[in-house]
């Protein structure tokens, strides 16, 4: 961009919240997270029930996990970010300053329809652009309906071909290698764009460090009252703004504009960093290979001498690489003298030799190929007798897997995470630890769909929920080295947040034993708890009201409780895919309504329980009143918190029995 | 803009981009490249004295020509580049896996 910046566009850029609205607040926040800490510390300090520790701990712990939710949503605020204005997009009048953008429509089996008309939206975006259309399911029909409307179709190049296809992030990947444009915009396959979301953000870019700028999803398919809880006012509003602030907004897969440069850098560097670790341990387990080998050949010296000759040159690779020599040059010499031994004694089993080889092949396609490699080798070598030849050609084949071409991916350079099955938020992650800038520009400038039916919305949850949990697990933004403490924190709220189902099921069975059978978990239900709880939860009220300045939270905070079976099943799920390689048990989340068999009270069985639990601990507490066993203040507050339980689940119900929207969908005007 | 020099030499060829390596002239740079592949030459020599400026993309194309060479059993390496060049090299690491040697001479006789 080589127009100037005017004075203007300048101030625009480092404009920040106005006094009025960032002064309340802050104080808010202080007030909510000293109320907060001053609670937690007097529950912990003096007022639990060390007798029933059973319910007492875990409520304790759900509740310091509630008061840090509380206390990172409240550092995200102190920083929230309104923006306002967008600076001008460099004008596209002039050569000299016209900048060029792809914008990419995402799809996999959305129908026909509903793609050509996000696509065709996005064709008539007023700034110059390429539209594509990225069809990852190859579909002929899509070809079709897109040349004959004069937009090009991108689909998977034939690299990818019995290679880990990465889903959407494959399929950007793909896409950003057969493009040009200096800028992409990403649109999921149902969001139609306004003929303006160009010019509203392109002008952020002009500040050269900036590699993102996300808007609001917004859903045009969804009722006033929401039953489903799809728009999220709060998180595409004051959220996003509190991570701005701190200058960790994140991608969220679509409605975002991203700069080229900066994904081909991220590209790049990971690339490096991924072989590097690769080449590390290849060599590592080329040393355990022949220790083992050695072992097994004992009493062959023939073999010995192999083993001893292929030690040496692992052991110069090992040397090189600790040395910082270009790993190029060292696994390419590694390789040579590999295959130097290999020639000399190539007179042994040559049938042998083959056969590990298909074997060792067959075991490279799929997810996780490193570490599946390295353990197939050890064990292969572990099942058979011992030949030189076959100790050298594991050696080799594990070399020339984790050769610095990664050979077990379809493209060298990644740009877009492949490490979780939501790319964006990695994505998001590793660009700012390499030093980029995001912006989050709170204006609608593309509507799209949101699932219709309970199952549906449940999947697309789950989806997301899993797809941060693997980031958490995978890459842990605590101790992510190039970000900010403020952007480790930020990060970190938005896994934490998942944690929920956790605390809720202690939120569950903590009244319900109480009332049921007088269990009290809390020592003290005096004058002393209330005067520390109810400010707490007075405050933590206020900061969502001030914070949210009008915009729904009621459905939001219904459904970080209520949906407290898929919060569990993310978290779970994700530990065993990442620790465990399991599958997540994933799909890509349907943009049309499922064919509908009357209510699913299957999907919201917990929730079922836990209310008919809540129900029924009314039942038992009235009849313990009227046979004496009930007295005290604590009944009474148990009562309270089982109804405001069953207010919240009562959402569940209406979700069951939502057939989606009354009025047929006006698509034409938004 | 961006013009692609070849000159084959004893033991391998030499590909010298001249001008801007960017995401618009690395298509230029890749095709080279293959066609040098598949007409058997398993050295290939990338000469950057010539290269003014090189961005990420340009870079993304030196990593897959050299995945290019690497499956055909041979391999990539760079030469001389401008000073522009080296920082993003090192700036992104790359110079960790392709460490640029000083002369075309000393990439053949490494």
């Amino acid at each position: 961009m080589t127009d100037l910046l005017t004075r203007r566009d300048q101030r625009l850029l480092g404009r920040t919240t106005p006094p009025r609205r960032i002064v309340p607040i802050r104080i808010v926040v202080l007030l909510a997270s000293l109320a907060g800490l001053n609670y937690i510390i007097w529950r912990w300090a003096v007022s639990v029930n060390w007798s029933s520790w059973w319910i007492a701990v875990p409520l304790i712990v759900a509740e310091t996990y509630s008061v840090i939710d509380s206390l990172l949503f409240g550092m995200g605020a102190w920083r929230l970010r309104e923006r306002g204005e967008p600076p001008t997009a460099p004008s596209p009048e002039s050569p000299d300053t016209v900048v060029t953008v792809d914008v990419f429509v995402t799809t996999y089996n959305e129908p026909v329809e509903l793609v050509m008309r996000t696509a065709l939206a996005a064709k008539a975006i007023e700034y110059p652009h390429t539209t594509w259309i990225l069809d990852d399911g190859g579909r002929a029909e899509i070809r079709e309906a897109a040349e004959s409307a004069g937009i090009g179709v991108i689909t998977r190049s034939s690299d990818w071909v019995d290679r880990p296809r990465h889903a959407k992030a494959g399929n950007l990947n793909n896409a950003l290698l057969a493009t040009e444009g200096e800028f992409l915009l990403i649109l999921d396959a149902d969001q139609v764009p306004e003929p303006s979301i160009l010019h509203r953000t392109l002008g952020y870019f002009r500040d050269e460090k900036t590699a993102l700028v996300q808007t609001p999803q917004w859903f045009e398919n969804v009722p006033e009252s929401d039953p489903l809880g799809s728009q999220a006012p709060l998180f595409y509003g004051p959220i996003q703004q509190s991570k701005d602030g701190w200058n960790s907004a994140f991608f969220c897969g679509s409605n975002a504009v991203l700069r080229r440069e900066a994904l081909m850098q991220l590209g790049v560097s990971r690339y490096v960093a991924e072989v590097e670790a690769a080449v590390r341990r290849a060599i590592k387990t080329s040393t355990r290979l022949i220790a083992r080998a050695r072992e097994e050949a004992v009493d062959q010296p023939r073999v010995l001498e192999v083993l001893d000759e292929a030690e040496t040159i692992v052991e110069r690779a090992r040397v090189e690489v600790a040395r910082g020599d270009s790993l190029g040059d060292v696994t390419y010499r590694f390789q040579r003298g590999i295959d130097t031994i290999a020639y000399r004694f190539a007179d042994a089993d040559v049938a042998a030799m083959q056969d590990d080889i298909a074997e060792l092949a067959a075991m490279s396609v799929g997810p996780g190929t490193f570490d599946a490699l390295d353990q197939a080798a050890l064990d292969l070598l572990s099942q058979r007798s011992s030949s030189p030849l076959q100790a050298i050609e594991s050696i080799s084949m594990l070399v020339n897997a984790l050769d610095v071409d990664r050979g077990d991916e379809a493209q060298a350079i990644m740009p877009l995470a492949t490490i979780s099955v939501t790319e964006d938020m990695a994505t998001a992650m590793r660009l700012h630890g390499l030093g980029w800038k995001s912006v989050y520009h709170d204006e609608i400038l593309a509507i799209g769909l949101a699932p219709e039916d309970l199952n549906t919305m449940m999947t697309q949850r789950l989806r997301w929920a899993q797809g941060t949990m693997q980031v958490f697990f995978r890459e842990n933004p605590l101790v992510q080295k190039g970000l900010s403490w403020g952007q480790r924190l930020m990060y970190f709220s938005t896994m934490w947040s998942y944690l929920s189902g956790f605390a809720a099921l202690v939120y569950i069975a903590a009244p319900v034993l109480c009332l049921s059978f007088g269990v009290v978990p809390v020592t003290a239900y005096s004058v002393d708890f209330f005067a520390r709880l109810i400010p707490f939860l007075v405050l933590n009220q206020v900061l969502f009201w001030v914070v949210a300045a009008g915009r729904p939270t009621w459905r939001g905070q219904q459904y970080s409780l209520a949906l407290f079976p898929v919060w569990i099943a993310s978290v779970t799920t994700a530990f065993q895919n990442v620790y465990r390689g399991r599958a997540l048990g994933f799909s890509v989340t349907p943009k049309t309504k499922q064919a509908s068999n009357g209510p699913r009270w299957d999907l919201v069985k917990p929730q079922l329980i836990a209310m008919g639990c809540l129900a029924a601990a009314l039942v038992l507490v009235g009849i313990r009143y009227a046979t004496g066993q009930a007295d005290g203040i604590a009944p009474l507050v148990n009562i309270l918190w089982v109804v405001f339980d069953l207010v919240i689940f009562s959402i569940v119900i209406r979700a069951v029995l939502y057939t989606g929207p009354e009025a047929p969908r006006d698509k034409e005007s938004p | 803009m961006m013009t692609v020099g070849v000159e084959t030499v004893e033991g391998g060829v030499v590909i010298s981009p001249q001008g801007r390596l960017t995401v618009v002239s690395t298509p230029q740079l890749r095709t080279e490249v293959s066609t040098r592949i598949e007409a058997g030459d398993r050295l290939i020599i990338v000469d950057l004295s010539q290269t003014t400026f090189v961005d990420s993309s340009g870079l993304g194309a030196l990593v897959s020509c050299l995945k290019s060479a690497r499956q055909a059993g041979g391999d990539l390496r760079l030469v001389a580049p401008t000073e522009q060049v080296s920082m993003v090299l090192k700036l992104t690491n790359l110079d960790r896996i392709l460490q640029p040697r000083a002369s075309v001479e000393e990439a053949l006789h490494d």
